[in-house]
């Protein structure tokens, strides 16, 4: 018995030691030289192999930057102005770092006291999968359906549920990857500039009358906010208030005028 | 059995893939384009047929004499494991396009159960040093051909107007089992009246 044992210990680590030291002399003889460029890129971007930049991740990009196949080297958003100056230095080009940080935003308030549901949905805690019957089980079909897929893929876990049975981005936490724009099958998750003072929380392209049945916070498409803030950038498109972030103008007044206070602070 | 009928049993009767759903990660993965299908199908040869012969050896010279023969899992994983490394190595030294076809899938043959599985049948099936090699690379080829015919389909498939919920690994899952009912054509009987 003992020999046994021994002799499988022995055995084991024997074969380990002997394809350990040969590995590692392969290892020295098949060694292949990687650019110094190409390490000091894969050191420059942030490592979360998000995604957002189209490439299987950093160092997928950081050898697309390298080999000239990405042309355009701000693509990292996670990293923003700080890593496209960093990647710009090592590649020794100049480039536009005015790029502003944007975060993602729910467009939605209609949680289970706003807004109205169609039917009770039991199926797998999926958004996609909800969407995929009768586009969610919300009576409006723009709003966030609150199954958190979003909060599943975010790599950084910005995103949690709210009291409402939303979901909620912080802002603070937010890498910019647009992993949740993408998985959201209403399309309610979108990017707002970071330092966007209102934002129109609200979706829904139907028209006022059917907007006002579905949730009691959905923007109306009544043009208040247009009167109130004419320099606020505000435009309605599709019965939808949209803010144009690059007006500068004051925009409390229409958040204070909304009817159905679908305008809020970010 | 003779060396014809080991090829063929384990190119066609028991195809690792489409008979013995043995590794079945890089037989989806890596069939999008016949190119890099056919390299992982080559490195997959390569390695099995060398793990075969390696795993033959430890097996009846030092798992055996020593009556060890319970370590047989573990040991084939860490013999596979280092020469799946090595292959990398070769390959990223001679063969570059071919190690970034590849990707993460070469690493992935480490844990392929299709070159464990051929190690422990093998074993199992009493053959010799030569038998062994013999179906170590029989099996390679036979994943070869499971994904060249795999990938080719699928580069078919890409300019056909797929619905689009069946579009890419749902439309490949069909086509596998597809093709794994049409490998139940090859059987033992068929072995039989080929070689006798």
């Amino acid at each position: 018995m003992l020999n046994t044992i021994l002799y499988a210990f022995i055995s084991v680590s024997l074969l380990g030691a002997f394809f350990g030291i040969g590995l590692a002399i392969a290892a020295k003889y098949l060694y292949v030289k990687k650019e110094k460029k190409l390490t000091d890129l894969e050191e420059a971007l942030p490592g979360y192999n998000c995604g957002a930049c189209g490439y299987a991740g950093c160092s997928a990009y950081a050898e697309a930057i390298f080999n000239g196949i990405a042309e355009d080297i701000t693509l990292c958003s996670p990293g923003g102005a700080e890593t496209a100056q960093k990647v710009a230095n090592i590649m020794e080009v100049a480039i536009d770092v005015s790029h502003e940080k944007k975060v993602a935003f729910v467009h939605c308030k209609g949680g289970k006291d706003t807004a109205r549901y169609a039917f009770e949905y039991k199926g797998i805690t999926d958004c996609n999968a909800a969407y995929s019957m009768y586009q969610g089980n919300k009576v409006c079909k723009y709003g966030c359906l609150g199954l958190g897929s979003c909060i599943r893929v975010c790599p950084v876990d910005a995103i949690a549920y709210d009291n409402q049975g939303l979901v909620v981005v912080d802002k603070e936490k937010c890498i910019s990857c647009n992993q949740c724009v993408t998985v959201c099958p209403s399309g309610v998750m979108k990017m707002i500039p970071y330092t966007a003072d209102y934002v129109v929380a609200c979706n829904s392209k139907d028209k006022g009358a059917v907007t006002r049945k579905a949730c009691t916070v959905g923007c109306i498409g009544c043009k208040m906010c247009e009167k109130k803030s004419p320099d606020g950038g505000f435009k309605i498109e599709n019965f939808l208030a949209e803010i144009d972030y690059s007006a500068n103008g004051e925009r409390k007044n229409a958040a204070d005028a909304c009817p159905v206070k679908c305008i809020v602070t970010n | 059995m003779s060396y014809i009928g080991i090829i063929i049993t384990y190119v066609f009767i028991s195809n690792f893939i489409l008979t013995q759903f043995l590794g079945l990660c890089p037989f989806i993965g890596v069939s999008k384009n016949v190119e890099s299908a056919v390299g992982m199908g080559f490195a997959v040869t390569f390695v099995m047929g060398l793990a075969s012969l390696v795993t033959w050896a430890i097996q009846f010279y030092i798992l055996a004499p020593l009556n060890v023969v319970f370590l047989q899992t573990i040991t084939f994983i860490l013999v596979i494991a280092a020469l799946v490394q090595f292959v990398e190595m070769v390959i990223q030294k001679i063969a570059p396009p071919l190690y970034k076809a590849l990707g993460i899938y070469l690493p992935l043959i480490t844990t392929n159960c299709a070159v464990l599985g051929i190690a422990l049948i093998s074993v199992r099936s009493s053959y010799n040093a030569i038998e062994s090699f013999l179906a170590g690379i029989s099996g390679g080829l036979g994943f070869l051909l499971a994904i060249l015919i795999m990938s080719t389909i699928r580069e078919k498939l890409d300019s056909e107007d797929v619905p689009k919920f069946f579009k890419n690994i749902p439309i490949a899952f069909i086509t596998a089992g597809l093709m794994s009912m049409a490998f139940m054509a090859f059987d033992k009987a068929l072995l039989k009246n080929l070689i006798g």
